[in-house]
């Protein structure tokens, strides 16, 4: 079976973000970058279907300047057996335009199954892979917590609102993995050894038209801290109060 | 006069609140021009249309098909997206609930249209629709613009509160577009969890504990604190769901669930920013915790300090003599 897991490089979330001086997206001087955190997920099901199957191919892609190599690299230290750069100096907010050159590149390699995490942390449109999807003429499920791939086709459970629903579909299609499915392997100093052997294409994006754009960013206005009411359980008349006259909730 | 058409999500042959919220914020894009709501379903479905038209849909298209039982994403993206062309709508709109987020992007890509997902404030500008949304797991809101026509947009669940407002609500019937026998796409299965128990992405009230709750068996403490309220529904930090107190699917955070209630009590939750991450934009945040230094302390609007469990059941019994002594 041969298996593309698209992936995104985005920093790391555990830090105060602040505006570049365009003002148009984040600073990222000094941001550490690694894989999104359902890239790694979709990673670590493709190698575990892989492992499963006991055969195949993982293909890891990934789009934007020469910096997301680093990130390939980690991929393949993980276990996958190649990996391309869709080059482009930027990646674009419009899922679309994503989704055209990432299609470009998936039609001619012959996929069983394309992976991608649920969506990715920066821009979190949760749209290319359906996107994707449409383009190749194949089915797609979303946002998936439990993936079996077997008998030449996708059997799938997707979380809802109180309630789940099972979901089926043939291969080829395109999956998108969420919580649940898989957590990523670290790499073991024999995987980031042999990384460095395995293929890392690049070739130039062939990126779509941009019918969205971002014009600006800006921080949330921050939740300001309010009062501790007291402590123990003697505080709750007051509490009980608060909410009643101040917050209007109860 | 911009018409707009929304996805009027149902389940179960039952609508769901994610409808009235999209059409709520459908009406601010209409701007002068109608709200038309699309609905699908099992026959029947279209004799539960009369909410569509309080919340303002001046015409509410019914798609019923036995297949609809379920969610049917390929068929009604097909019908969605040929009722946006042939509606020659300027805009439609999705609820970024779980269905919403599937089939927004399929709409989009069948239209080869924008979409602006998860949206949290919306207008136009001229021709080109401006919007508002949240990333990198919510720490920074960015501001994007549509430039083509029809613009979709899904709105952040909770972000736009239903509020009533009549029309006509002329009800017409279609058949889905493509056939839904024929999907790849196969839902096999709606699973339905505990019917008396509100979603996290629905309840106006969500009681949430971590790790300070000691052990699984002490979120039956907030089960009842959830009761008392009655509009309130359980949710759980990532600490306690890769633990296996509490499933999956409960999570709220960066990985899990995004939540903005009118009222969040964290109970033993420190705080790490995964967690902040999903529930920063709750209206009105309650702490309860031992450590006064926790971080969730730096965000609340009320904290209390101390033993969890001492001050949960307490707390509880507060909230009932308030429901009923009102």
């Amino acid at each position: 079976m041969k298996i593309a897991v698209c992936i995104k490089r985005v920093p790391e979330m555990d830090v105060k973000f602040r505006i570049a001086p365009s003002g148009e997206g984040v600073d990222e001087t000094g941001l550490k970058f690694d894989m999104s955190d359902f890239d790694g997920y979709a990673a670590e099901a493709a190698l575990q279907i892989k492992e499963k199957q006991n055969g195949g191919e993982v293909t890891v892609i990934c789009l934007g300047p020469d910096t997301v190599h680093e990130t390939l690299r980690k991929a393949l230290s993980m276990g996958i057996d190649r990996a391309v750069q869709l080059k482009a100096d930027a990646v674009p907010v419009d899922a679309w335009a994503i989704a055209e050159a990432l299609a470009a590149e998936l039609k001619t390699g012959g996929y069983d199954l394309i992976l991608f995490g649920r969506m990715s942390l920066d821009v979190a449109n949760q749209s290319v892979g359906p996107m994707v999807a449409e383009l190749l003429g194949v089915p797609c499920v979303t946002a998936v917590s439990q993936l079996d791939v077997s008998g030449g086709g996708v059997k799938a459970r997707r979380e809802l609102e109180g309630a789940a629903e099972m979901v089926e579909c043939p291969l080829p299609a395109v999956v998108s993995i969420d919580e649940g499915v898989a957590r990523p392997r670290y790499p073991s100093l024999k995987g980031i050894m042999a990384a460095k052997k395995k293929p890392l294409e690049s070739r130039p994006a062939q990126l779509g038209a941009v019918r969205m754009t971002r014009r600006g960013s800006a921080l949330p206005a921050e939740h300001a801290a309010g009062r501790i009411v007291g402590e123990g359980p003697g505080a709750v008349p007051e509490l009980i109060n608060l909410l009643h006259t101040e917050a209007k909730v109860l | 006069m911009p018409n707009v058409l929304v996805f009027a999500e149902s389940r179960g042959g039952a609508l769901r609140r994610a409808a009235f919220e999209a059409l709520t914020a459908a009406r601010s894009l209409a701007d002068g021009g109608e709200v038309h709501a699309l609905v699908f379903g099992a026959p029947g479905i279209g004799d539960k249309t009369a909410e569509l038209a309080k919340f303002g849909a001046a015409t509410v298209i019914v798609c019923e098909h036995a297949a609809f039982a379920n969610y049917a994403p390929e068929s009604m993206a097909a019908t969605f997206a040929a009722r946006v062309q042939s509606g020659g709508y300027k805009a439609a709109l999705f609820t970024a609930s779980a269905h919403g987020k599937d089939l927004g992007p399929r709409v989009a890509a069948k239209l080869r249209s924008p979409i602006a997902t998860d949206v949290v404030s919306m207008k136009w500008e001229g021709e080109s629709l401006v919007a508002e949304k949240p990333g990198y797991t919510g720490k920074v809101i960015a501001t994007v613009v549509l430039s083509a026509s029809p613009a979709l947009v899904s709105v952040r669940p909770g972000t736009f509160v239903a509020a009533q407002s009549p029309a006509a609500g002329n009800v017409e019937r279609i058949s889905p577009a493509s056939d839904p026998s024929a999907d790849r796409v196969r839902v096999t299965e709606t699973v339905v969890g505990d019917t008396a128990k509100l979603d996290l992405g629905e309840a106006p009230v969500i009681i949430a504990g971590g790790r300070g709750l000691k052990e699984a068996k002490n979120f039956s403490l907030l089960e009842d604190l959830a009761r008392a309220f009655g509009n309130a529904a359980v949710g759980a930090t990532r600490a306690v769901t890769d633990d296996g107190w509490r499933p999956h699917s409960d999570q709220i955070g960066q990985t899990g669930r995004l939540v903005s209630p009118d009222l969040y009590v964290a109970v033993g939750i420190s705080g790490a920013i995964q967690h902040l991450a999903g529930m920063r934009t709750s209206r009105t945040i309650v702490a309860i915790n031992r450590d006064k230094e926790a971080p969730i302390f730096k965000i609340a609007d009320y904290g209390i300090i101390g033993d969890a469990l001492e001050i949960v059941p307490a707390l509880t019994e507060a909230v009932r003599a308030a429901k009923h002594g009102a």
